[in-house]
């Protein structure tokens, strides 16, 4: 790649002199170059930040000016709202639910894939296809007929034999096991980051140990599964984090309600209708910065377990 | 199937029998993930009365009376949402590249104080939940009389916001020899020059990469145009479709076209731009 991208740019002659920047020109280059991002931290990502720190401490309904109430908006949280409590359990059994799953389909569908099979890439792409639309509107409204009463799931059952006429959407004991098998039929992207890491474990590594005489079951044990450890975490942690902050399925699926019975009030869903139809902005901002701290703490939780089931290696992998 | 088997798998030659069953399971497998949608496609062209009647993929009676119909069930004609789907989605594609590559240049490829510092704050954006932020920036876009206009959704991407799209092209750059660079600073390029006419035609698969995951974010971001958009006139395709969803979707026919219509895009985007796709994900880990 090097040669080619050489012989494209057409260098001029290395015998021309070369000529010195100023230095006070070259000091300030860099931070002409990251000018753009820098504004748009501090006025998009840092200052609403502190504002919302602020803010979460308020009573805030947009139209007046916020009154400084201190911690009451997170003491109401966990001692006196009932829909809270309901949001948080629906969101951390859709996080403790969904992404096992969805990473276990994804490991099993790349360790078939991995074998040398003819037509890779056509799979590859159709099991990959629903991780880009998973979160669009399209998807959850087509979610919402498969398992509604009349849908495709009570069909498939029909065939099975097992008459339903059970809405899953519409009963409380099982919409949210449908925006969990949502998610799992998102397992796409995970898999492509798991081929990557089969990719990248060196054959040799098998080849000595089957001369050492390990037998498949050892290889696979002893070799896949250690190595394959770092890719299982960096997925475990990227999905954890979407899985926190789904919004679009549950407010499809619900219509925007959490509905039925709260059994699909998700987090965000709940801090949306706090913050932007009820405009308890104070309330919704309190809301928020308990979000982050819970995927701090579960992110940091997955690091300090890690030692004991990442295996990193001797480091000249 | 057994463990033996996946660890041996990539060296062996499996027997035709067992390539045969794999096939056989994967393309059930397939089919099945694929089902669903394949069938909103086939009902979008059936009526109304046929649609929960039949789970099949049957072609029989198909026409395209639901997107007519459906183009026009809304207050306003989905030509209008589309064209601020791609008015908003065109401006987000060319504000990532241009906003994210210059500052990914700085992070590749300059030196400056502090440089570990911010690099870790930028990485720390990347996995910030837009949450924390919506509050404020919704009373600060008010203050600005931005709501029900496409600056909220366009403005801040000129801004490199995005930060998972710095992070990527950092990620290309690395890999792109630094001689090359500097044989153009002794030619006597400036920086800007540098990152303009030498850096910017070597990392055209990361902007490929940037550009595609641009306009599928950006296309099917529910969110942000939920909250600043109330405007009719001004809506996204998401939002519009929504609106069949919301009235209790009596008209499936309609519903399933624009639903249809509005994935379009993003097969389209899919299918031409499935390489870089493939490879954003598996450097960087993007959904």
């Amino acid at each position: 790649m090097t040669t080619t991208i050489l012989e494209g740019q057409r260098l001029r002659a290395p015998s021309e002199p070369p000529r010195r920047r100023p230095a006070g020109r070259r000091a300030i280059a860099p931070y002409l170059f990251l000018t753009p991002w820098l504004i748009g931290l501090l006025a998009f990502v840092v200052g609403p930040m502190i504002v919302s720190l602020y803010l979460s401490m308020t009573d805030y309904n947009f139209l007046q000016d916020p009154t400084f109430v201190g911690f009451d908006n997170y003491v109401r949280m966990f001692t006196s709202d009932p829909r809270y409590l309901a949001s948080v359990g629906v969101t951390a059994v859709y996080v403790l639910v969904s992404v096992p799953l969805q990473l276990a389909f994804a490991l099993g569908l790349a360790l078939l894939l991995d074998r040398a099979i003819a037509g890779i890439a056509i799979y590859r792409a159709v099991f990959y296809l629903p991780s880009l639309i998973g979160s669009s509107v399209a998807v959850a409204v087509l979610w919402r007929t498969v398992f509604g009463a009349d849908g495709l799931v009570n069909s498939a059952l029909g065939l099975l034999g097992i008459e339903s006429t059970r809405s899953w959407v519409g009963n409380p004991d099982t919409a949210l096991m449908t925006i969990i098998a949502l998610n799992v039929w998102t397992f796409g992207s995970p898999m492509i980051i798991f081929l990557a890491g089969l990719r990248q474990i060196p054959r040799s590594y098998y080849e000595a140990a089957e001369v050492d005489g390990a037998g498949p079951v050892r290889r696979f044990l002893n070799i896949t599964v250690p190595l394959l450890t770092p890719i299982v975490f960096f997925n475990l942690i990227l999905q954890t984090i979407y899985a926190f902050q789904a919004f679009v399925p549950a407010y499809i699926v619900s219509n925007g309600s959490g509905g039925p019975a709260d059994s699909t009030l998700f987090y965000t869903l709940y801090l949306y209708q706090q913050g932007f139809t009820s405009f308890q902005m104070g309330y919704a901002s309190a809301m928020a910065w308990v979000l982050l701290a819970v995927i701090a703490i579960v992110t940091g939780i997955n690091f300090l377990l890690s030692k004991y089931w990442v295996f990193y290696g001797d480091g000249d992998r | 199937m057994s463990a033996a088997d996946l660890a041996d798998a990539p060296r062996r030659q499996s027997s035709l029998t067992r390539r045969v069953a794999m096939h056989v399971l994967l393309i059930l497998l397939a089919l099945g993930m694929l089902y669903p949608l394949l069938w909103m496609i086939v009902s979008s062209l059936r009526e109304n009365s046929a649609i929960f009647s039949d789970a099949s993929l049957a072609l029989r009676n198909l026409s395209l009376d639901n997107y007519s119909r459906g183009w026009d069930a809304q207050q306003n004609s989905f030509a209008t949402y589309f064209g601020n789907s791609f008015l908003i989605t065109g401006l987000a594609i060319v504000a990532n590249i241009a906003a994210c590559s210059l500052t990914a240049y700085a992070f590749a490829r300059m030196t400056f104080r502090l440089k570990a510092f911010f690099m870790a704050i930028l990485l720390g954006t990347i996995m910030l939940p837009e949450h924390v932020t919506i509050v404020p920036q919704y009373v600060l876009f008010s203050e600005l009389g931005w709501l029900n206009t496409f600056l909220p959704l366009t403005v801040p991407k000129f801004f490199a916001t995005e930060a998972f799209f710095v992070f990527l092209i950092v990620q290309f750059m690395r890999g792109i020899p630094r001689d090359i660079d500097e044989a153009a600073a002794l030619d006597g390029c400036g920086p800007f020059q540098t990152y303009s006419r030498i850096m910017l035609p070597l990392i055209t698969p990361a902007l490929a990469t940037t550009a595609i995951f641009s306009f599928i974010w950006t296309w099917n971001d529910f969110f942000r145009p939920l909250i600043f958009l109330t405007d009719n006139s001004l809506f996204t395709v998401p939002l519009a479709v929504r609106l069949f969803a919301d009235i209790g979707g009596t008209d499936w026919g309609a519903l399933f076209a624009m639903s249809v219509l509005s994935l379009l895009p993003i097969f389209i985007f899919f299918v031409f731009g499935q390489r870089y796709l493939i490879r954003g994900i598996a450097t960087t880990g993007l959904k």
